[in-house]
């Protein structure tokens, strides 16, 4: 399988044999950035083209079609849009906070993105406390939701933002417990290890039920940290008209939309990482040819592989099911998803106590 | 007790209607696309039957049509889009008949409800299927609908 620490490791050495390590450190930085800030846009394009396309197959429609064959072209062409347009200035509100919130959004969900392995040696940072960071960063978002409904001076911009508040608050224990049980199992936090561990096989398969459990709990609770689906109340456009961006317009609207599809890829990253075994490819113990014919699929298309099917089991919900009420949003968390998570996490205890699993 | 079994029933239920849903959604994922792209394939457009198009009157090969000027559309319009003017006409016994002498429909004022096909006692008028409608003028709108030199159909 091709390693991608050749291509980093050669990049390095180049650098630090011809200038000294501050400066190598300073251009390999930049170069990171760029590639991640470019990988971030890219892949938050793709998802808005895959997301209209699934939609509207599932109500039977065709979708975006004009720009470009097939509608290829056709985020590219809103994105287009979206920067030439005119921020409009609005009265009364707190200028700093305002201008601030859309960037805040973007910085958590940038800073979780850089965390992800997504191919052999392809992994910007790689902390021995990777779930931690991802956990902390991500829920950084709701600060930016929260700062943009206060900061709009408008009271659906305010309500949105406080639902948010209160969703994200409730979801991100389902989100930690799940991933707790996955990390009693794994042993381990470091993001490139879990990987490492899932070589044989994947995790959703050796954890035995719990792991089944806490990955459907996982994405349940990251469907609602995403705020989208059937947990879209800070949005709402039916009732909130658009919810904490109501009055933001051009590319700080585009910020807090490419934000939110990039959430998406996040969430599925992370499933797809502690459940479906990251970019390792689909082994079976003890079939050695199977599995060597398995290794010959480039390990980044694994990974983008096993995020597609993640995303699209995202999609399905979304379009299946009708939104939450608020009350019905925090009961189906504090009255189902956490006591179930809590047994779960004590089954996982006890499996990895007692050495059930293979 | 009997609370945790209502929580545990409404947890499994819950589940399984959420999952028959997805069953649902899932199945229409695949059925074919409804979008009519439609000036692109203005060619092979079929509408429904039941569209309701534009009021015309059908002739047979002989150019004849079944309209006996009887004006119970004309008493049933609800805005007054049809007008028929009458003639009389003697017939080979001698008697005097009255008979059709110019349909006149107004597409601009009809509100496309169908009381005059339904009340048709002869059913000589019905809608096509035809919804290009758009002109340049309103007097284009108004419209004759028995062809020039047509008489009614023997029974």
């Amino acid at each position: 399988m091709f390693d991608f620490a050749v291509v980093t490791q050669w990049i390095d050495e180049g650098l630090r044999s011809s200038m000294p390590e501050f400066a190598a450190l300073a251009i390999e930085f930049v170069l990171a950035g760029v590639v991640i800030l470019t990988a971030y846009a890219v892949i938050a394009l793709a998802l808005i083209y895959v997301e209209r396309k699934i939609c509207a197959f599932f109500q039977c429609r065709i979708g975006p079609n004009r720009v470009g064959k097939y509608g290829i072209i056709q985020s590219i062409a809103d994105m287009v849009k979206m920067l030439i347009k005119e921020i409009i200035p609005i009265n009364h509100i707190d200028k700093f906070l305002f201008f601030l919130a859309p960037f805040i959004v973007v910085l958590a969900s940038l800073l979780s993105f850089g965390a992800i392995p997504f191919a052999k040696g392809l992994h910007a940072i790689d902390f021995n406390v990777g779930i931690l960071y991802m956990l902390a960063v991500s829920s950084l978002g709701v600060l930016g939701i929260l700062l943009a409904g206060w900061s709009s001076n408008n009271k659906f911009s305010m309500i949105g933002a406080m639902r948010s508040g209160a969703q994200m608050i409730s979801y991100e224990l389902s989100i930690g417990m799940s991933l707790l049980t996955m990390v009693v199992f794994a042993g381990t936090m470091q993001l490139s290890t879990i990987v490492e561990k899932q070589a044989d096989t994947w995790f959703i398969f050796s954890g035995h039920i719990p792991a089944f459990i806490a990955f459907v709990i996982y994405l349940i609770a990251g469907h609602a940290e995403t705020n989208r689906g059937p947990f879209d109340l800070p949005e709402a456009e039916s009732e909130l008209t658009a919810g904490y961006h109501t009055e933001y317009s051009g590319i700080q609207f585009g910020f807090f939309y490419l934000a939110e599809y990039l959430n998406m890829f996040i969430v599925s990253a992370i499933a797809t990482t502690v459940f479906l075994g990251g970019w390792m490819p689909f082994h079976i113990p003890g079939w050695e040819g199977f599995n060597e014919v398995m290794d010959y699929i480039p390990s980044i298309l694994w990974f983008f592989g096993k995020i597609g099917v993640v995303v699209f089991l995202g999609l399905w919900v979304r379009w299946t099911f009708p939104r939450l009420r608020i009350d019905q949003l925090l009961r189906l968390e504090w009255k189902y998803l956490l006591p179930l998570n809590m047994i779960n996490l004590l089954i996982m205890v006890l499996i990895v106590l007692f050495g059930w699993h293979f | 007790m009997g609370s945790l079994k209502n929580y545990i029933t409404g947890f499994g239920t819950g589940l399984w209607s959420l999952l028959i849903g997805m069953k649902v959604t899932i199945i229409n994922l695949f059925r074919p696309k409804v979008t009519q792209q439609y000036p692109e394939n203005r060619d092979t457009l079929v509408m429904f039957d039941r569209f309701r198009g534009e009021l015309v009157m059908p002739h047979n090969a002989n150019n004849e049509h079944k309209c006996t000027g009887c004006g119970i559309c004309q008493t049933n319009c609800p805005n007054g889009t049809i007008i028929i003017k009458t003639k009389t006409e003697t017939t080979e016994e001698g008697k005097s008949k009255k008979a059709l002498d110019t349909y006149i429909y107004d597409l601009g004022k009809c509100t496309f409800c169908n009381l005059c096909v339904i009340t048709c006692p002869s059913k000589a008028i019905e809608f096509s299927t035809k919804f290009e409608n758009s002109v340049f003028t309103r007097e284009k709108l108004v419209r004759t609908l028995n062809q020039e030199g047509s008489t009614l159909e023997k029974k």
